[in-house]
């Protein structure tokens, strides 16, 4: 039996990362990279939209997607802290997909297979997008890794920054599978990425305990209009 | 006109060219023996914001078409796949400038077979996956110098 956590945590990933992206709209190295991370954010926002959705049914509260994202605060948010992490530079961001898409991929896939027939639906839809974000992340990551010295340096600076929190990404349980099953296959494409791009492989780190002041900021940006307007419309 | 005539009409508010009906979004029309008409349609991405002017579009049809008691339901499974453009969308899609997909399977864009849409030259590139809208990305004829879109094989 799915929890409703375990749909939010999905959809909260999503969410997450559909803000953090849409915020290099206009701001990425070049035009056709514009276009890329908001398309990329849209379907992070549309995976998002359908998890909170049916979160929102199971809990069966009467909350919908708009509810749950605009009315919550950061203590009920349940996705894992390597997609709130800050983006410095553009570095941050592919490394960041890099390390998100290579999990949401494979997730995606067994939960197509899997017994919630709901999240199968939407796994099934959202695998086909997934699978174009980790070829576009892996694409820069072999880009920038194996680039010039700064690019190099930037890159592995990312993926340094933010191993601290490969590990919440399977953390979790309640749904028809546990994230800690996708980490042989992410292992496996992470790793591989990285070696092809000159990078280093770093040594596990513990995720740090404590706030999450970048949690805490993103939802006072994303949340404003909505707590000042509630219900208000285009 | 029939329901399913009035819907099968509607185009798609980015392409402009093509059905909702000719791109595989229109899965199902039926009228149960009050007239009250169901509308099933499926997006072709999740995060598609064309699906509400679609939604909007298919209501607005119906009701000039005398079909006022309907309802519009948004199904994701089976997903959606460039497969079921029909060969008549195909042409269109090519005659205004957007090249039409390859077979579906992968994200591993074919680089064989999509042709210059104003030279017709089979020596093209692609600049970005991604394009104007999600369906599409951006390509460059190496013959003529032109860029242009092709959709995505899905
Ligand atoms: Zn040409």
């Amino acid at each position: 039996m799915t929890t409703v956590d375990y749909v939010l945590r999905l959809g909260d990933d999503a969410l997450i990362t559909a803000q953090r992206l849409g915020a290099w709209y206009a701001a990425g190295p070049e035009m056709e990279e514009d276009v890329a991370l908001a398309n990329i954010a849209l379907d992070q926002l549309g995976a998002a939209r359908l998890l909170l959705t049916y979160a929102g049914e199971r809990e069966g509260a009467g909350r919908d997607e708009d509810a749950l994202a605009y009315q919550r605060d950061a203590a009920a948010f349940r996705n894992c802290r390597l997609v709130e992490q800050p983006e410095p530079d553009f570095a941050a961001v592919i490394a960041k997909l890099l390390l998100l898409s290579a999990f949401q991929l494979p997730l995606y896939e067994a939960l197509a297979a899997g017994a919630d027939e709901r999240l199968a639906a939407i796994g099934g839809k959202a695998r086909k997008e997934s699978a174009y974000h980790l070829d576009h992340s892996t694409l820069w990551t072999l880009r920038l890794g194996d680039g010039t010295d700064e690019s190099h340096e930037r890159m592995q600076a990312a993926i340094d920054a933010l191993w601290p929190f490969v590990d919440g990404l399977f953390s979790g349980e309640g749904g028809p599978v546990a994230p800690a099953a996708i980490r042989p296959a992410w292992t496996s494409t992470v790793e591989d990425v990285l070696k092809r791009a000159t990078l280093s492989v770093p040594a596990p780190v513990a995720e740090p305990a404590g706030e999450r002041p970048h949690l805490v900021e993103l939802l006072a940006e994303m949340q404003e209009l909505h707590r000042a307007h509630p219900g208000a419309r285009w | 006109m029939t329901p399913r005539e009035a819907v099968a009409a509607v185009v798609d508010p980015e392409l402009r060219v093509v059905t909702i009906d000719e791109l595989g979004i229109l899965r199902d029309v039926e009228t149960d023996e009050h007239g009250h008409v169901t509308v099933t349609i499926t997006p072709t991405y999740t995060g598609c914001p064309a699906m509400d002017v679609i939604r909007a579009d298919i209501g607005a049809a119906l009701r000039a078409a005398g079909h006022g008691d309907h309802e519009v339901r948004t199904i994701f499974a089976p997903a959606w796949t460039t497969d079921w453009i029909s060969a008549g969308g195909r042409d269109k899609l090519a005659a205004a400038g957007v090249a039409p997909p390859g077979p579906s399977g992968g994200p591993v864009a074919l680089s064989i077979g999509v042709r210059c849409t104003h030279c017709g030259s089979p020596d093209t590139e692609q600049l970005s996956r991604f394009g104007s809208t999600a369906c599409k990305a951006l390509w460059r004829c190496r013959a003529c110098g032109e860029p242009f879109d092709a959709m995505k094989a899905y």
